[in-house]
């Protein structure tokens, strides 16, 4: 069974008196362990996607299922301890919470588990050493260069071991070398750590590092090889 | 003047800010003319009295009572026109929880002494006339709902026991100074019930000369200096002056409390400009960039605060001169006249003046002071 | 809570002068608060001091207050004999006949209109064991017999001519004052003490203003009462003494406090307003982190809390600071006009535990309540839309 189910899905917004639809009748299936990348020109709904697949955001109608549950239809208030499980999520942007060290930011899903203070602290560790910024764990956001805040929200992404990590345009921001050794952290998750990753971006060359390349056009899905050797 | 919708739409961005800052300006500018209303009310109080009407009372202290026998040596005094007296009577009325002052009077001399306590003609006579009737001023209408023929008892606390009166007379004061909530009664009826001679409280005279009121006083204390009650004469309105001294140091308290509460209001409106002053970056840039002068800038900012300030000052101002007029406000009867004053309004617009200085110069200093190119890189 | 605390504490401090005004803001109500309730204390405590519970106090049948109360000899010599009055260590009842004369004296540095009529108790020997605490600082009693006064502590304070061997004028007489006093704090300290028997002649008064005694079986009281305003020779009422100064500081205690009410729950709302705005500002420039916390799985209540103890938290500070701003004002002397009695008496300003603890509770609620709609909104808010 498909880890991330999406059928039939509708999206529209109301802008005003007009009414824009996203997306009609979407369909698609995200496997277990798989590295997908979602492209499609600005506005084409694939932010919009991402945000339902992690019950941010509800669709106008059809069903998401992730995990085999019904993400469509849970609750704010069940959706809240849901993605605690199960969604790792990283924004363009403004990940980190600036008044908090590295270290307490990658602490802050833990906090909604039941670990002991040790289990925490030797996850934390963990996560940091994955991403490759143990030494500056102390630093608050600003200290950080936009590269190492990518990172550290990547870091933060995984440390509870979720089922899915979902990553909104993470390298739009970055310069190229930056972008170089984000997209190097996330192909290993998914090489060695097996970790799903949808990641959502407009940059064919983040898109490269992916397995699967899903193209959103016009409210329909194309799926295009972006393997590269 | 031509850039007040761009003010108005300023202030319109954040239409909760603006209206609770201002309604926070108007609470602090409200409470900032009651606590000095306080004061300016005592003051008139003291100031009080009419040039030409002197007090006498017992040298020792005004609870000690004076001889009726010095009425006849007082209206012979020269410069003497006039003279009654009058008895604090000081009952209590059913419950007690409304306090009113009574008196014992002479009738006619103690009316014709004081026109300010004004009545119809028919009124004044009957109480002259009848011995167990009091006239009563019109807000003890208001409170108890008494009427004209109605008739009222006392518990007497000096006088013990129960003292019934008609009520034969209805007075308005002529000047919202005086208490409107007295009652008058016969001096006579309290001789006649006490069985005992009669005394005065103190006695009140009316002189021909004001100027003459030092030496009049003077001569009057040094006739009876040496008799078994000796006096001390003074101008009404020292009398009333040191009254109002009794509540101890008022305004210093009403003062302070006056000036923490335009302090901590001056806090919340400073604040609030702030936070505008800091989200408007990006607008003074591009006024800057269509060609709008510094100055200009600086203008629309201090605008804004007056604005926020001004419509404060108005509402709490305004509404506290308009309440406590409306409601005839005299707090109990302890405070009579109380009405805000011309001086406390002039001095509430400075304090406003103040606000809108203290909160506006920064930001508007900010925002004349504004590198364009700064500014636009921060739009981005 | 799940969010941590160190968030509310950074986040706060990255506003400096936001957070200070605010928090300045909600002291000052704080402040204004506790000293207007302080003074509506002190003015209590010293009138409820001044009565004891073992005392009865007897006064003219209807008379409201010292002041207008007069009792003949006749009538002090029937109360004296009463069983209801307990012996004193001598055999002699503890009982103490007294007048109750105000006379008008200028404060220290003031002008000579700003009188206060202060009180002169007429009292005999017997007054000093009678009403209590009463405890002689400087100097000696008054010898009876001699034109001699004892002046109270804060009378000494604040009136001129009051130091021990210097010379009081009233009645038309001088008065040497042979001591000062102290009498934990009551009324009495605003008064002058003399030889009753001496005043009488000054002031041409007959008899006494009013009797005090301590009773035989201070659990009797309703006995003493029910007997002594039954005799027909007498015409009194007696009360116990405690309860009725307790009740001459009802009109005065009761105004200054409904007050303090007032006022500070105007200027309270202009504070929360205040607080209102900042936390707005606070949520509007914190939307992004709010966005992140959602996301991560935080429940919204959990948010909501979060704000609302940032919130109450500023709020604390600030009672903390208004409560060290209005603390010297504690023991601070003033003075005023008790109108129930007519009489000056000077008191001090009397914080309390409890009254700190109010004005701390008084700020959190005021923080808890300007923080909620702002709070409220952070956590409603869509992430969608927190995101855009």
């Amino acid at each position: 069974m498909p880890l991330v189910e999406i059928r039939a899905v509708d999206k529209a917004f109301q802008r005003d008196s007009e009414r824009v639809e996203i997306f009609t009748r979407l369909n698609l299936d995200i496997e277990e362990g798989s590295f997908t990348a979602l492209m499609g020109p600005s506005g084409s709904g694939k932010s919009t996607l991402l945000n339902l697949v992690a019950g941010l955001d509800r669709p106008t109608s059809g069903s998401v299922r992730v995990a085999g549950a019904e993400v469509s239809a849970m609750s704010p208030n069940q959706l809240a301890p849901w993605r605690a499980r199960h969604i790792g999520f990283v924004f363009q942007q403004l990940n980190l919470l600036p008044v908090l060290t590295a270290w307490q930011n990658v602490e802050l899903p833990l906090l909604l588990t039941s670990l002991s203070r040790r289990e925490r602290d030797e996850r934390i560790r963990l996560a940091l050493g994955v991403v490759g910024l143990e030494d500056r764990m102390k630093h608050f956001p600003r200290q950080l260069s936009g590269g190492q805040e990518q990172r550290v929200a990547i870091a933060r992404a995984i440390v509870a071991d979720p089922t899915l990590v979902l990553l909104d345009e993470p390298t739009g921001q970055l310069d190229a070398k930056s972008s170089q050794d984000v997209l190097a952290l996330l192909s290993r998750l998914n090489d060695e750590f097996k970790k799903t990753i949808i990641m959502v971006t407009h940059d064919a060359h983040a898109a490269a590092s992916a397995r699967t390349v899903l193209h959103l056009e016009k409210g329909q899905l194309i799926e295009r090889q972006g393997a590269m050797a | 003047m031509k850039y007040l919708h761009l003010v108005l739409a300023n202030l319109g961005r954040h239409k909760r800010r603006t209206l609770l800052t201002i309604a926070s300006v108007a609470l602090a500018l409200f409470l900032f003319a009651s606590l000095r209303t306080v004061v300016t009310t005592l003051a008139a109080a003291a100031q009080f009295g009419s040039a030409r009407r002197l007090v006498s009372t017992n040298a020792t202290g005004i609870v000690f009572p004076l001889p009726l026998s010095y009425a006849n040596k007082l209206q012979a005094t020269p410069g003497v026109e006039a003279v009654s007296w009058a008895n604090w009577f000081g009952g209590r009325y059913g419950d007690n929880k409304r306090f009113f002052a009574q008196f014992a009077v002479d009738p006619a001399s103690y009316l014709e002494m004081y026109p300010e306590i004004s009545l119809p003609e028919d009124q004044k006579q009957a109480f002259i006339r009848e011995r167990s009737s009091a006239i009563i001023g019109r807000r003890l209408v208001d409170i108890f709902g008494w009427k004209l023929g109605q008739d009222v008892t006392i518990q007497g606390t000096i006088y013990p026991g129960d003292w019934t009166f008609t009520i034969r007379g209805i007075y308005t004061p002529t000047d919202a100074v005086i208490n409107d909530d007295m009652m008058l009664f016969q001096h006579e009826y309290l001789e006649e019930r006490t069985g005992r001679p009669g005394q005065a409280g103190w006695y009140v005279l009316r002189i021909d000369d004001g100027d003459q009121s030092a030496s009049i006083a003077k001569g009057i204390d040094d006739q009876f200096r040496n008799s078994n009650a000796a006096t001390k004469t003074g101008t009404e309105q020292a009398f009333n002056a040191s009254f109002a001294t009794m509540w101890g140091n008022v305004s210093l308290l009403m003062g302070t409390i006056g000036m923490a509460v335009v302090f901590a209001i001056l806090l919340v409106t400073a604040n609030a400009m702030m936070m505008s002053a800091r989200e408007r970056t990006r607008e003074v840039a591009v006024l800057k960039t269509i060609g709008f002068t510094d100055r200009t800038l600086f203008g629309l900012v201090m605008v804004e605060a007056g604005l926020i300030a001004g419509i404060g000052a108005v509402l709490g101002l305004g509404g506290a001169k308009l309440l406590y007029k409306s409601t005839n406000f005299n707090a109990g009867g302890f405070l009579p006249g109380f009405d805000v004053t011309t001086s406390t309004l002039l001095i509430g617009a400075g304090v406003t003046l103040l606000l809108m200085l203290a909160s506006g110069l920064v930001p508007a200093v900010r925002a004349a002071r504004l590198p364009v190119v700064q500014a636009l890189r921060r739009v981005e | 809570m799940k969010i941590p605390l160190i968030y509310n504490l950074r986040s706060v401090m990255q506003r400096p002068t936001s957070t200070a005004f605010t928090a300045i803001g909600i002291g000052l109500v704080v402040a204004v608060f506790i000293g207007m309730l302080a003074l509506a204390n002190g003015f209590r405590a010293a009138l409820t001091r001044t009565g004891s519970d073992r005392n009865a106090l007897v006064l003219r049948r209807g008379a409201d207050s010292e002041l207008s109360s007069g009792l003949d000899r006749e009538a002090v010599s029937i109360l004296a004999a009463s069983p209801h009055v307990a012996p004193g260590p001598d055999g002699r009842p503890l009982f103490s006949a007294e007048s109750y004369l105000l006379i008008p004296l200028s404060r220290r540095g003031a002008d000579t209109n700003a009188v206060a009529n202060v009180v002169v108790r007429g009292v005999a020997a017997a007054a000093w064991q009678v009403r209590q605490n009463l405890v002689i600082t400087e100097g000696q009693a008054p010898v009876p017999g001699r034109n001699e006064v004892c002046v109270g502590r804060t009378m000494a304070l604040k009136f001129p001519n009051t130091d021990v061997g210097q010379a009081l004028r009233f009645g038309g007489r001088d008065w040497a004052v042979v001591c000062h006093f102290t009498a934990d704090g009551s009324s009495f300290e605003s008064e002058v003490w003399g030889d009753a028997e001496q005043f009488q002649p000054v002031f041409r008064r007959e008899g006494f203003s009013s009797a005090s005694f301590r009773l035989a079986d201070p659990a009797a009281f309703e006995e003493a009462k029910r007997v002594l305003e039954a005799d027909q020779r007498l015409q009194v009422d007696v009360y116990r003494e405690a309860a009725f100064y307790a009740e001459q500081s009802e009109v005065l205690g009761r105004i200054l406090e409904i007050l303090a009410f007032l006022i500070t729950s105007i200027m309270a709302v202009g504070a929360i307003f205040g607080a209102v705005n900042t936390m707005y500002a606070a949520v509007a420039a914190r939307a992004p982190e709010i966005a992140v916390l959602l996301t991560l799985g935080f429940h919204p209540r959990s948010v909501l809390l979060s704000f609302l103890v940032e919130s109450a938290l500023i709020a604390l500070v600030g009672g903390v600071l208004g409560i060290l701003l209005v603390l010297p004002v504690n023991g601070v002397v003033t003075s005023t006009t008790n109108w129930a009695s007519f009489s000056e008496i000077a008191f001090s300003f009397r914080i309390t535990p409890a009254l700190l603890l109010s004005g701390v509770v008084f700020a959190a609620v005021m923080g808890t309540l300007g923080g909620f709609f702002p709070a409220w909104r952070a956590a409603r808010r869509p992430v969608v839309q927190a995101l855009r």
